[in-house]
């Protein structure tokens, strides 16, 4: 191992005077001292998307405890098994559509039709909004059939999955609802390839929120 | 500096080594067919354990007494490590780790990968906070009904005793766990609140008894006396004396006892109990 | 890998005002150290309870006025009641494995010299990072609600105005269970006895909290090393520090989740209703529990230590980080196996999410998959060989310097190998038989994730107090700190060992029960005056952090003469790091000895050609 070549110069002094200048296209900003952090920032695509599959991770890993947590207890003889109330079945059908009329507004955009694009967007919102009133409606034909948060795991499952998969939908509306504010705006150069990278991740998100649903629903639906 | 640091590491050692060596602490007497082999596990393992603890400190001692600061002149081994080395030392800790793994696996499979062996006379062991219920069959070898509907503390019905099933009639319920030697015991342990965890430790036996669940375990007891069973689960404010005792009867009085009803067998379990004295610690 | 170019702006300028620049910062360094002195109050309440206990243990039954006074309920005339201990018991776990092992190593120390040893100038998301400290901080907020709310009158009738089930005031000092919570003793309510009403609520609520904080900490972690490396820092050239607080975050992100979804279940069940760990029939305190049933209280045992067992990873890995950097630097000798070392941190925190079932081995769990987990659970062994194995061959042929930092490294690896190697006799399903829940496993895990992590902790507070602070700890008081607690800690932990031998139960307010206990009475008064001598003797060290933070002798910028890019910029550093300028990278983080190069060591940012070649 350690063959060494040895050199000739001797070594800059490193502490104290300042850093080497790095080559190329970064540049001086004038003050002499190599580039700065200051000034503009170049915008990094990577940086949206690494931090909402790390977001998403942390999400999985909540949803697999609380679904891991169902499949324990439904193996419980205590277990009551609820009926699936229709309104749920609607919902999932609107999220399934939503996933649809996101990826149509995505595809605008790149495609640069950012008219369509908000058009597709504003359906999606509100397919999302509609989703949800119709997961209230689901738990209130719950409380009408006399299952209640409280009591045998399995209807308080409808209650949490609901709740907690809603909660985390509302950060997906809200990311929605700001697209949708901007979304009247020309864009160009730098700003416009944010907006595409932003939109990108919010369908990320927004098709991840349906899937997960879909698994939940299909979980308090068959599995009983 | 090195040296002294050397010299503590070494100390610290062979104190600790010495713990173990000198056996001033150890085990209580083993009064069970498996504890033997888990004991001799224990040995094996502990030398493995002492072997590898004396090692790791004994260079670690060594390096920072030899390798210390002394001379200026001379600067320290340029070197970025050693895959060979690396890759043997990885089999060999593998290898060890992995052989003592499964040999650790022997006793927990007899006992509970299997079924209670036939012959085995069954107890069920109710706990709840903080004293220990122990329900017999009685003549019948048939358990009574229980419900926890029927449960009430202060009728002295600690384990929901159904008085109307026939199979109840000759049931005890006591405070007193009494088995059998040399006879496959099986306990089924049952909890009415909260966890708790029955532990002899001459039996080398633990096992956590959970609400809700009825826990079967198994195990032979050889020796005849009167142990401590402790509760080894956090079960509330007065966990350090959920205690009760295991007492190990010869098959004469052992067989008298479980035959005797309810009222007969508490009074002659209370004076088996004084009769049999606790170990010498 | 690709090359990560970091090109952000330095999105935020010097603040001004006190608060912005010291209460609510969004500088990595401020965050740093406001998470540093978060552990550092937390810790004193933790050893302060683990004295109580001690002297509960050692001196049964005797009259403590001071105690009578402070808690009139829990310490009735000066006695302290056994639900008191276990409270403590409670409260010294959580406040120690939360707040301090979690918060010191990671958000204290990787947040203040992650990015700066990767070359950035601050955390990807600052007020995210801002967050996360104040998140936290809230949790520990709610936790001392949880001591007070039910030590104290006025606080407790203050919080049962929340609900029904915040009774309170039960005289003890937080919630009954040990840290682990287990349900249903933690599900049921004030039924199940004195400290189980409010305080336990609020304790859920804590710590739930706190995974919120330390979730998002992660995220923050997790991008900022992708994305944000400098030109030059591969991964492969990054110290070893930074492997240990990325596979930290990773472990935190996975687990803290479960751990928050768990939470929230028991709190359901405590205060909604529900029935997720309360199974069907329970006849509690004279009667039977109405409305609960269909769940299991496994379930609560599943998802506690699917997030538990990381979590020890979480508390000791930042250490083994900081260990190696400074075994390094101070033996003045490149680490030992680079990449076995990057290896086995991450194989450890990876296997450590496969062997949360040996804490269960006798919990009634299915015995079948206790020897899956029991023979997974051995085999962490062998990256922790490993690890010990590169420690010690980077002392070998070493010039040792016995500084501070170095002397509390020496201790992590011996304390590291005493408290790891028991687990070869723990993660035996056949010997838990006998050892599960003695102090057998207190000693195994306070010596491994207890004062090993501490042991690093030290170690990277005395390594990297000049660069933080631009002065010097004491040399001599240091050392003083490191003798006395170096034995002390031997002296408590090891003689646990011993009463593990001989049976002793965890968690017993009393041993005077028991005739089988009766002769481990010598060993708990040694512990016990063990354990006051250590836990008095860090006063100095407090004395030693504070004092040289105002009057310690003047550090230059690389006091040490260290490699890594923290040292090749003022101490303290300015307020973007690096004073505008970006770091470039040529070499890896241990370039130490190289012969024929003009010093002992070739700093990381030194340009190729200028100095030697590196292998």
């Amino acid at each position: 191992m350690a063959t060494v070549t040895s050199t000739k110069t001797a070594a800059k002094p490193v502490v104290g005077s300042g850093w080497p200048k790095p080559p190329g296209k970064n540049g001086s900003n004038g003050n002499g001292q190599g580039r700065r952090f200051g000034g503009r920032r170049r915008f990094s695509k990577e940086t949206y998307r690494i931090t909402v599959w790390i977001l998403l991770a942390a999400i999985v890993m909540m949803f697999a405890a609380l679904a891991s947590s169902y499949i324990i207890l439904s193996a419980n003889p205590e277990w009551q098994p609820v009926r699936m109330p229709g309104a749920f079945m609607f919902s999932t059908g609107l999220i399934l559509v939503s996933s649809a009329t996101m990826t149509a507004a995505r595809r605008r955009l790149q495609r640069g039709q950012s008219r369509k694009y908000r058009g597709w967007l504003l359906l999606t919102l509100m397919l999302g909004v509609a989703f949800l009133a119709c997961q209230l409606k689901g738990l209130k034909q719950l409380v009408g059939a006399g299952v209640f948060f409280s009591g045998n795991p399995h209807s308080s499952f409808y209650y949490l999955f609901a709740g907690t998969h809603g909660i985390h939908l509302l950060g997906g509306l809200t990311a929605l609802a700001y697209l949708a504010s901007r979304s009247g705006k020309v864009l160009i150069g730098e700003a416009s390839e944010k907006r595409l990278a932003a939109t990108d991740v919010v369908a990320l998100y927004w098709h991840f929120m349906d899937g997960l649903w879909v698994c939940l629903f299909l979980l308090l639906w068959f599995w009983k | 500096m090195g040296r002294v640091l050397g010299l503590a590491i070494w100390i610290i050692t062979l104190g600790s080594v010495w713990m173990f060596v000198s056996k001033h602490w150890w085990f209580p007497e083993s009064i069970s067919e498996h504890g033997g082999a888990v004991d001799r596990q224990f040995t094996i393992t502990i030398i493995v354990c002492g072997i590898a603890f004396a090692a790791a400190q004994i260079g670690l001692g060594w390096v920072v007494w030899k390798y210390r600061d002394s001379s200026a002149a001379t600067r320290a081994t340029y070197s970025h490590g050693n895959n060979r080395l690396e890759v043997v030392w990885t089999v060999v800790t593998a290898v060890i780790f992995i052989s003592l793994a499964i040999m650790g696996q022997r006793v927990w499979a007899s006992l509970h990968l299997h079924a209670a062996p036939a012959g085995s006379y069954t107890v069920e062991v109710v706990a709840q906070q903080f004293s220990w219920n122990f329900h017999y069959h009685g003549k019948d070898n048939v358990f009574g009904r229980t419900d926890p509907n029927l449960i009430d503390d202060s009728a002295l019905n600690y384990v929901g005793l159904d008085d109307t099933d026939p199979n109840a009639k000759d049931d005890s319920v006591v405070s007193t766990l009494v088995v059998p030697v040399n006879r496959p015991v099986e306990l089924i342990l049952k909890s009415k609140d909260v966890t708790h965890s029955f532990f002899v430790p001459q039996l080398r036996f633990k096992q956590d008894l959970v609400p809700g669940m009825a826990i079967p375990v198994h195990f032979t007891v050889n020796k005849v006396g009167k142990y401590e069973l402790a509760c080894a689960e956090l079960c509330g404010m007065n966990h350090y004396k959920m205690k009760s005792y295991m007492l190990v009867l010869p098959e004469n009085e052992f067989s008298e006892l479980i035959n005797l009803s309810q009222e007969k067998f508490q009074a002659r379990k209370d004076e088996l109990l004084a009769k049999y004295q606790l170990p010498q610690y | 890998m690709a090359e990560a170019i970091h090109e952000e702006v330095h999105r935020h300028p010097a603040p001004t005002g006190f608060i912005r620049k010291y209460i609510f910062s969004i500088d990595h360094k401020v965050i740093g150290i406001q998470y540093i002195l978060l552990a550092l109050t937390a810790v004193v309440v933790g050893l302060v309870m683990s004295v109580l206990m001690r002297l509960n243990l050692s001196w049964p039954g005797t009259n403590w006025p001071i105690m009578g006074t402070l808690f009139p309920t829990g310490a009735p005339g000066g006695i302290m009641s056994p639900e008191f201990y276990l409270s403590l018991v409670t409260m010294h776990g959580t406040i120690m494995v939360f707040f301090v092992l979690t918060t010191a190593p990671q958000g204290g120390f990787g947040n203040y010299f992650l990015p700066i040893q990767i070359g950035a100038d601050d955390m990807a998301f600052p007020f995210l990072n801002m967050m996360s400290f104040w998140v936290t901080f809230v949790g520990f907020v709610v936790l001392l609600f949880a001591i007070f709310a039910e030590g104290n009158a006025t606080v407790g009738l203050w919080v049962s105005k929340l609900g029904e089930s915040f009774a309170a005031g039960s005289g003890t000092v937080g919630p009954i269970g040990g840290w682990t919570g287990y349900a249903p003793l933690s599900a049921l309510g004030k039924i199940a006895g004195p400290g189980q009403g409010a305080g336990v609520n609020l304790w859920i609520i804590s710590i739930a909290i706190f995974c919120v904080g330390s979730l998002l900490g992660a995220l923050n972690f997790i991008t900022t090393l992708l994305n944000m490396r400098t030109r030059g820092m591969t991964l492969m050239r990054m110290p070893l520090t930074c492997w240990a607080w990325f596979t930290t975050a990773v472990l935190a992100l996975l687990s803290f989740p479960v751990l928050l979804g768990g939470g929230i279940l028991l709190l359901l069940d405590r205060v909604a209703g529900t029935s997720f760990f309360i199974p069907g029939g329970l006849y509690v305190s004279g009667s039977l529990v109405p409305l609960h049933n269909g769940g299991s209280p496994l379930l609560w045992q599943h998802l506690f230590w699917f997030f538990g067992h990381p979590e020890v990873y979480i508390a000791i890995l930042p250490g083994m980080g900081a260990t190696s950097h400074i075994l390094s630097t101070f033996a003045r000798k490149p680490i030992f196996g680079y990449r076995a070392m990057v290896f086995a941190i991450f194989a450890i925190g990876m296997l450590g999410f496969f062997v949360w079932g040996h804490h269960m081995f006798i919990s009634g769990m299915s015995p079948y998959s206790a020897v899956a987990f029991s023979v997974l659970t051995l085999s962490i062994g062998v990256p922790s060989a490993i690890k010990t194995f590169n420690w010690l061959g980077t002392l070998w042929g070493a010039k040792i310097r016995f500084t501070t930092p170095m002397l509390f490294a020496i201790g992590f690896v011996s304390l590291f190998v005493a408290g790891g190697i028991t687990g070869l006799v723990l993660g035996q399903t056949s010997l838990d038989f006998f050892f599960h829940d003695t102090y057998f496993v207190t000693a195994h895990f306070h010596l491994v994730m207890g004062v090993a992590s501490i042991f690093g902790m030290f170690a990277a507070t005395y390594f990297w107090f000049p660069k933080m602070f631009g002065r010097m700890m004491s040399e001599s008081l240091g050392k003083f700190h490191f003798w006395v607690t170096f034995v002390g800690v031997y002296a408590i932990f090891v003689p646990f060992h011993a009463m593990g031998m001989v049976g002793m139960p965890r968690r017993y307010a009393n041993f005077g029960e028991y005739e089988f206990l009766k002769n481990t009475h010598s060993l708990v008064l040694f512990v016990t005056w063990a354990a006051i001598i250590t836990a008095a003797i860090q006063i100095v060290f407090y004395f030693n952090f504070f004092w040289s933070m105002f009057k310690g002798k003047k550090a230059g910028d690389n006091p040490w003469e260290a490699t890594t890019l923290e040292w090749g910029i003022p101490s303290p550093p300015p307020h973007d790091n690096f004073a505008g300028i970006v770091p470039e990278v040529h070499r890896g983080p241990y370039e130490f000895a190289v012969p024929g190069a003009p010093k002992d060591f070739i700093m990381q940012t030194e340009p190729e050609g200028a100095a030697v070649a590196a292998h």
